[in-house]
């Protein structure tokens, strides 16, 4: 009998961190009968911080381990890293929220921290196997987060309607799967590469059947049309610290699975898969822009501002070139800041201990609180696409790669959206400043949010004077992309 | 051969036949009952094949776990299988169109092999030659915890995930409902809970 090789887990050492401390900060909670919510939370804040640390100093080229199963390289670092800090800010954000309607439980920090973990493994896979098995690890702890508050009627039917619909998307990219196994004979990325490279174009119909029902169910996790009915539904019913975290960490590892498996096996099929993502893009731009103009709902309109925004992602997505993904990883960044800040002053929006959510809610703040007025009205500023603000230059980013490629239609098309969603946007600032104010918020706010609101305005408001790190990071990790 | 034979067409028949119980019987518990019944018969077909772990998964799973679940909803819930077998008729020509489809598929599949005889050998290949020296949970073993360790990990993972899920979602800790604490009883001590009183004649307590 063969002894199989131990196989080399440095690669995915903040993986098996976090794996780890999940699991001994689940027995310590279930022993520590009074006040375990806030402990472990802290612990968790700290267990992300050090996965962090960990993933940089860990980061070696790219790695390939368990049998080919894991991917580490310097795409999948950069991503990570932004999943990682989109779980921590929103994990900081959650504590107030979650002791003010008192269901501080620990399962909250260790199914962030599980979903997060399912997250990282999604970025990291490089076989159609290990990218299900994340994608489900990080569902399932997300449609238990989004019923968390389970005796609120409305948080019960997100959680329902997220999982009934996911359940769908999750056995639509499963059956993709298998009929993209079933075509090649295998569910290696590296292998179905080298296989597409030597058909030379050709391929069977059932393949490209399987890879558009892959499509269909990542772009349900993407919230993306035609795919993205489930979003303002459960955006509006989930507890606001989770809508936020969906907002952020899921979509960003969404999208950069989506790109993994895009541009790595498919690459070579770029023109059976391009016009789909320029259809689904140019839908969810659209509609991301439209719809949210009826809405009154803050958390709704930010749903479909979510769809609007992973249409321009998608833009990058299309071209399919270095320069493209590029783009879309520093959009990402900067959606991240924007979203991570923006929830911070939903979360705000409290009056005599009761969270408000309508965006007439917010007149009047201006003057009864300027500070978190101006901070809100740079994220809606750059969320619209107003230059200097950060938001401008990820849009400016993705339609340059688009224009470079010779896509004018998605180019203008996007910017049509973009001056569309403007509107919505800016109505909020005139809501805040010129309308008749109604009762002010609670105060103070509490030092995290201030922190969290100072940090995320300045890096949104000064990214035009030093965008080297993002852009470096970002160029580098789409090289490592195309280089493998 | 003729043993083989024989297992084959026992094992065949009763499925069958328990399978036609399966949706004939009055008595929902009984069509539970012969669910398993038809389980354990095709774990036997199985195990004819050489595929004694999927016999084995057959037997664990479904007649383990599922039919007792389904025989705890059946008594659980107390439906009435009368009513929901009124439409019966209703429902026949659908139900016999989508028999009808079925028949013409396995025919099709039959008459494949009766045409192609080299098709038969394909379906050969995946089962290994009986008798042969790995077995098939130690082949499984083989490549689980070494190749697929990654896989097999995460979903361990994705099974806790689904436990705490539960847990957070349906627990409930209800206050004032009285448990017994076995620790507590056995450490009481006769001192702490009685007491000798003097009682002086004629005075009372």
């Amino acid at each position: 009998m063969t002894s199989a090789e131990f196989p080399n887990l440095v690669p995915a050492m903040p993986e098996l961190f976090i794996a780890c401390v999940a699991m001994v900060l689940l027995v310590l909670g279930v022993f520590q009968k009074e006040g375990a919510g806030k402990t472990i939370a802290f612990l968790s804040t700290i267990t992300l911080a050090l996965a962090m640390l960990i993933l940089v100093a860990f980061s070696q080229g790219t790695v390939t381990t368990f049998n080919g199963l894991f991917i580490a390289d310097q795409y999948s670092a950069f991503a990570k890293f932004l999943i990682l800090l989109g779980s921590l800010l929103t994990l900081v954000m959650s504590q107030s929220y979650l002791k003010r309607v008192d269901s501080n439980k620990f399962e909250y920090s260790i199914l962030i921290l599980l979903s997060t973990l399912g997250m990282m493994m999604m970025v990291s896979a490089n076989d159609l196997l290990s990218l299900y098995v994340g994608l489900e690890l990080q569902s399932l702890s997300l449609y238990i987060l989004a019923a968390f508050r389970r005796d609120d009627l409305k948080s019960s039917e997100a959680g329902v309607k997220y999982f009934v619909l996911g359940a769908l998307a999750s056995g639509m990219l499963l059956y993709g799967s298998s009929m993209i196994y079933g075509f090649t004979g295998t569910t290696n990325f590296d292998a179905l590469a080298q296989q597409f490279q030597n058909a030379d174009g050709h391929v069977s119909v059932g393949l490209v059947v399987g890879i558009v029902f892959m499509l269909a169910g990542l772009a349900f996790k993407i919230s993306a049309v035609p795919f993205h009915m489930w979003t303002p539904d459960v955006y509006e019913g989930a507890p606001t610290p989770v809508t936020a975290y969906f907002a952020v960490a899921p979509k960003i590892a969404a999208v950069a699975l989506l790109m993994r498996v895009m541009i790595g096996p498919f690459g070579e099929l770029v023109s059976q898969w391009q016009q789909i993502i320029v259809f689904i893009s140019i839908g969810s731009m659209l509609l991301g822009a439209f719809a949210a103009i009826a809405q009154t709902n803050i958390k709704r309109m930010m749903a479909y501002s979510s769809i609007g925004h992973i249409g321009f992602a998608l833009i990058g997505i299309a071209v399919g070139n270095q320069a493209g993904v590029q783009a879309v990883l520093v959009y990402l960044a900067i959606y991240l800041f924007m979203n991570v800040g923006t929830f911070a002053c939903i979360l705000c929006m409290t009056r005599n201990g009761e969270s408000v959510e309508n965006i007439s809610d917010l007149a009047g703040l201006g003057k009864s609180n300027p500070a978190m007025a101006a901070v809100l009205a740079i994220f809606m500023f750059s969320m619209a696409g107003i230059p200097p603000l950060a938001g401008f230059f990820g849009k400016l980013y993705v339609f340059l790669a688009a224009i470079e490629a010779g896509m004018f239609t998605l180019a203008i098309i996007g910017v049509l959206a973009s001056v569309v969603g403007a509107f919505y946007y800016i109505r909020i600032i005139k809501v805040m400043y010129f309308d008749e104010s109604t009762e002010a918020f609670d105060a103070p706010i509490g030092k995290d949010m201030v922190a969290i609101l100072a940090g995320t305005g300045f890096v949104i408001l000064m990214f035009f004077a030093y965008p080297a790190p993002i852009l470096d990071s970002a160029g580098a990790a789409a090289a490592s992309l195309f280089a493998g | 051969m003729i043993v083989q034979a024989l297992a084959f067409y026992l094992f065949a028949g009763i499925v069958l036949a328990s399978g036609v119980m399966v949706i004939s019987s009055k008595n929902p518990v009984h069509s539970v009952l012969f669910l398993i019944l038809a389980f354990f018969n095709a774990a036997g077909l199985f195990v004819l094949l050489g595929a004694e772990f999927l016999a084995m998964l057959l037997v664990v799973v479904y007649v383990g776990a599922v039919a007792v679940l389904f025989l705890f909803v059946v008594m659980m819930l107390d439906i009435n299988f009368v009513e929901l077998r009124q439409g019966f008729l209703q429902y026949l020509p659908i139900g016999g169109l989508v028999g009808l489809i079925l028949l013409i598929e396995v025919l099709a599949i039959v008459g494949a092999w009766h045409f192609a005889p080299e098709a038969a050998k394909a379906i050969q290949v995946a089962a290994p030659a009986v008798g042969s020296e790995i077995t098939n949970t130690q082949a499984l073993g083989l490549v689980l915890y070494t190749d697929y360790v990654y896989v097999f990990q995460a979903a361990g993972l994705i099974l806790l995930v689904a436990m705490v899920g539960a847990i957070v979602l349906t627990h409930r800790r209800r206050p004032g409902v009285l448990s017994q604490r076995v620790p507590d009883q056995i450490a009481r001590r006769a001192e702490e809970s009685a007491k000798t009183v003097k009682v002086p004649t004629g005075g009372g307590i």
